[in-house]
């Protein structure tokens, strides 16, 4: 693997700077979490994050939302915003000579927003158009459930908050969400590409380094949805969305649960692609991945099928996610240690994917692992690893959602 | 990064750019062939021939596929379009023989019956897939609109009617006369050593049948229209536009793509501040396609119902805005930076390189570097710009909408 150099430091208000130089760009990336994602909506105004999020970006500091799109523009930064269960993002890259600037930006943003009064109303427009956008998307729609109902609340709820939520959102609420979660203390900014250490260190203390702290606000949690579930739709394909229990990716069997679900689900030769699509044609989309809270984990599955292929695609999909447990050859290992090792060393090639993955690091696990050390990991898995991981958190108890004209049956039994 | 290039006796064309900075390289087969190279009766075999190529060859099983492809790592995938169907694989550089083996040995499948026929289930379901999202629905209805009686308003999927009664021996014959070494090329981009990579291209496709199959190209003369898809229970309405615009040739090309991002591109363009941020639409974007003697200026946006005529009119507000008045010194200033910007990203991975270098041959038969591609963005000027809009205006030429819109009167 080429040479890799982290650099990570804590300003004494609790933001965390980390910073990967990479010697063979000419780009820059940075990704920025705040911790005032969805989880802090409150009661009744689900979608108070999603609001900011786009409200923010609308006038900081000495620049009004013109000013501010077309600053960014001219210095070339291909940026987005996004609303998680945890945290508001903010991405961006551009030519590294631009870092500078785009920064001092963001800061104002962070820091300095305006929150117009007389912007609320698109902001709060564009919300509700986005939630009526994914009712219009069935895949989308699907496993945005999915998650809601094997995720206790607030944790599961989706980002995007819901239509009664955000149209009870007035400027005085999402103002005081922005006052009481906007803040350094489990911020985290990763900034990765064509860039100087100390320069960024100092850059960084000047922008943020007085920013106050504030305490952590609190979380109203609430139960998780019921197992099975129907939602009725006129729709061509069925939408099956299937979870289980899994581990997060700070648990030490975090890798060996990574190459179950490859095993199931990475690459063409995977299990689910070969038993549902390739052997018996019952689907063009199907797949497994594992998701991650910083505490608990999921293996979110999907498929879509039409009507009168869903019910063999249900029982088909079931019986591969617990046949696995059966025997793993050792070549299935083999082929998701090739997927990763060719997946990681690409990583190195794109800054806004290094930017993201020390950022996401140092949220789930207080430090950064290196690609050095994740290959490591992943080079010792011993197919007993993976039957131990299954044995300890089997394919089972799981949480059924589907979307179409009809609801399904599920049959649990494997011959 | 280097430049090489070479053509084998059998006519394919091969072309490949270094990069010694990256870790790893991508390969891409562009078969140009595609919707518009169909007729009526075999509408949307071109995909159901790339999905095929899958299936497995005399020498390889589908499971044969599938598994190499994923021993090595590879991130590997294919496509097609209405021109061009790509086969392509990113790989570390030690993969690099394996990886062109397998892809050089897909793209002549056996084409077994009974892949066939299983197949078929799969491209249905695809088909199934799109019908539940409406951007695509508007779409393919829009091309098939706005190129109606043009090659170019084939389907790309077909219908489940044309699916569903396909013969084997159809695709077969299809394949024999488009895939053909004069009608592929070969790309590659990233780390390799051009005299091992030309040795082991000879290996693999010298015996490739010669001939290509060529094929006529006119301008397409859109006369227009519009179509309303109502779709009960929609929660939005989807509105997309077409108006004709440079062919894939046409040096134009580079201003239509600046007039593009200045008009409608995501941040900062006119349909952004004029639309997306004062909320009256979810989303709004212009793009320019090319395409083979053709080209479109495509424009889409999603809003809710009630608001749909007043966002028509405000499209066409900033079209005739344009149209009359061109483009600011500052609109293109931007925009030119915003591109650049791009350019620099995407080529810093094998896989966005491999795809500007593919295009370029395919389309125009030339190579430009990053810096050209660089310079070229720089050098053009509202007058380029002005001059695009005298013979390219922006129009709402051809439309079409679906979502809960019983009617919808305009204009």
């Amino acid at each position: 693997m080429p040479d890799q150099l982290i650099h990570t430091h804590t300003f004494p208000n609790g933001l965390t700077l980390i910073i990967e130089p990479m010697a063979d760009v000419a780009s820059a990336a940075f990704s920025l979490l705040v911790p005032a994602g969805s989880i802090y909506d409150p009661p009744g105004a689900e979608g108070c994050a999603a609001i900011l999020s786009d409200w923010i970006m609308r006038g900081a500091g000495d620049r009004s939302s013109l000013q501010i799109t077309n600053e960014l523009d001219n210095l070339g930064v291909q940026r987005s915003e996004g609303v998680g269960a945890s945290h508001i993002s903010f991405g961006g890259a551009t030519i590294a000579e631009a870092l500078p600037e785009t920064l001092r930006i963001y800061a104002d943003v962070l820091r300095r927003p305006h929150l117009a009064d007389d912007q609320f109303a698109a902001v709060q427009s564009g919300a509700e158009q986005t939630l009526l956008a994914i009712e219009d998307e069935p895949r989308q729609k699907v496993m945005l459930e999915l998650r809601r109902l094997c995720y206790e609340a607030p944790w599961g709820r989706p980002s995007e908050g819901s239509l009664e939520g955000v149209a009870a959102a007035t400027p005085a609420i999402v103002q005081q969400h922005y006052q009481t979660c906007f803040r350094p203390h489990d911020a985290i900014l990763g900034i990765a590409g064509k860039v100087d250490i100390d320069t960024v260190v100092a850059q960084v203390g000047e922008l943020f380094g007085d920013w106050p702290s504030l305490p952590a606000p609190p979380v109203v949690t609430g139960p998780r949805g019921p197992y099975r579930d129907h939602l009725p739709q006129e729709s061509t394909q069925t939408q099956i969305g299937i979870a289980y229990d899994s581990v997060p990716y700070s648990d030490d069997g975090y890798y060996a649960a990574w190459a179950v679900v490859g095993v199931l689900s990475g690459g063409m030769s995977s299990r689910l692609f070969t038993e549902v699509r390739e052997k018996r044609g019952l689907c063009y989309s199907v797949y497994a991945s594992l998701n991650s809270l910083r505490d608990q984990g999921r293996v979110l599955c999907y498929a879509g099928t039409t009507v009168e292929r869903a019910q063999e695609t249900l029982d088909v999909t079931l019986q591969e996610l617990q046949r696995v447990a059966g025997g793993i050859e050792q070549s299935e290992l083999d082929r998701c240690k090739a997927r990763a090792k060719s997946a990681l060393i690409m990583q190195q090639e794109s800054s806004s994917s290094r930017a993201a993955a020390i950022a996401r690091d140092w949220y789930h696990l207080g430090r950064v692992t290196t690609l050095d050390e994740v290959r490591a990991k992943i080079e010792a898995l011993r197919v007993a690893d993976l039957l131990e991981h299954i044995h300890q958190h089997p394919a089972r108890d799981f949480t059924i959602l589907t979307l179409g004209p009809q609801p399904l049956e599920v049959n649990l039994a494997v011959p | 990064m280097q430049f090489h290039e070479a053509r084998l006796d059998n006519g394919l064309q091969i072309v490949a750019e270094r990069s010694p900075g990256v870790h790893s390289v991508a390969v891409g087969f562009f078969v140009k062939t595609g919707a518009r190279d169909e007729t009526d009766e075999i509408s949307g075999v071109s995909h159901f021939l790339e999905h095929m190529a899958f299936k497995g060859t005399e020498r390889h099983s589908a499971d044969d596929v599938n598994r190499i492809f994923d021993e090595v790592g590879a991130k590997y995938n294919a496509s097609t379009g209405e021109e061009v169907t790509l086969f392509y694989g990113a790989v570390l550089p030690e993969y690099l023989p394996q990886t062109l083996e397998l892809l050089s040995s897909i793209i002549f499948p056996s084409l077994r019956q009974e892949d066939f026929d299983m197949e078929k289930n799969v491209i249905l379901e695809e088909i199934g897939m799109y019908e539940d999202q409406p951007t695509f629905t508007v779409y393919e209805n829009l091309m098939q609109l706005h190129f109606a009686g043009h090659s170019l308003g084939r389907s790309i999927l077909g219908t489940k009617d044309s699916i569903a009664q396909l013969k084997s021996e159809q695709m077969r014959s299809y394949h024999q006369s488009r895939y053909t070494a004069g009608n592929i090329l070969l790309a590659a981009a990233g780390q390799f050593e051009w005299p091992d990579l030309l040795s082991q291209v000879r290996q693999y496709c010298d015996p490739w049948p010669a001939g290509n199959p060529g094929r006529i190209v006119s301008e397409a003369q859109p006369a227009g229209g519009f179509k309303l898809l109502t779709k009960p229970g929609g929660n939005q309405q989807h509105v997309m536009h077409m108006a004709s615009a440079p062919r894939a040739d046409d040096t134009m090309r580079f201003a239509a793509d600046l007039l593009a991002v200045i008009v409608g591109d995501d941040t900062g363009s006119r349909m952004f501040w004029d639309l997306v941020d004062p909320g009256h639409v979810e989303t709004a974007e212009l793009g320019y396609n090319e395409f083979d003697g053709s080209g479109v200026f495509l424009t889409y946006f999603g809003c809710a119902p009630e608001e749909t005529e007043r966002n028509l009119a405000r499209v066409q507000a900033i079209f005739d805005d344009v149209n009359r008045n061109g483009v600011t010194e500052q609109e293109l200033a931007q925009a030119r930076n915003k591109v650049a910007s791009r350019i620099v990203l995407r080529s810093e991975r094998p896989m966005g390189r491999l795809s500007s270098l593919g295009h370029n041959f395919v389309y125009r038969n030339e190579y430009r570097s990053v810096a050209a591609d660089l310079e070229t963005v720089r050098t053009v000027t509202t007058q380029d710009i002005r001059t695009l809009l005298d013979r390219y205006p922006l129009r709402q030429l051809s439309t079409v909408s679906t979502g809960p819109l019983e009617q919808l009167d305009w204009r």
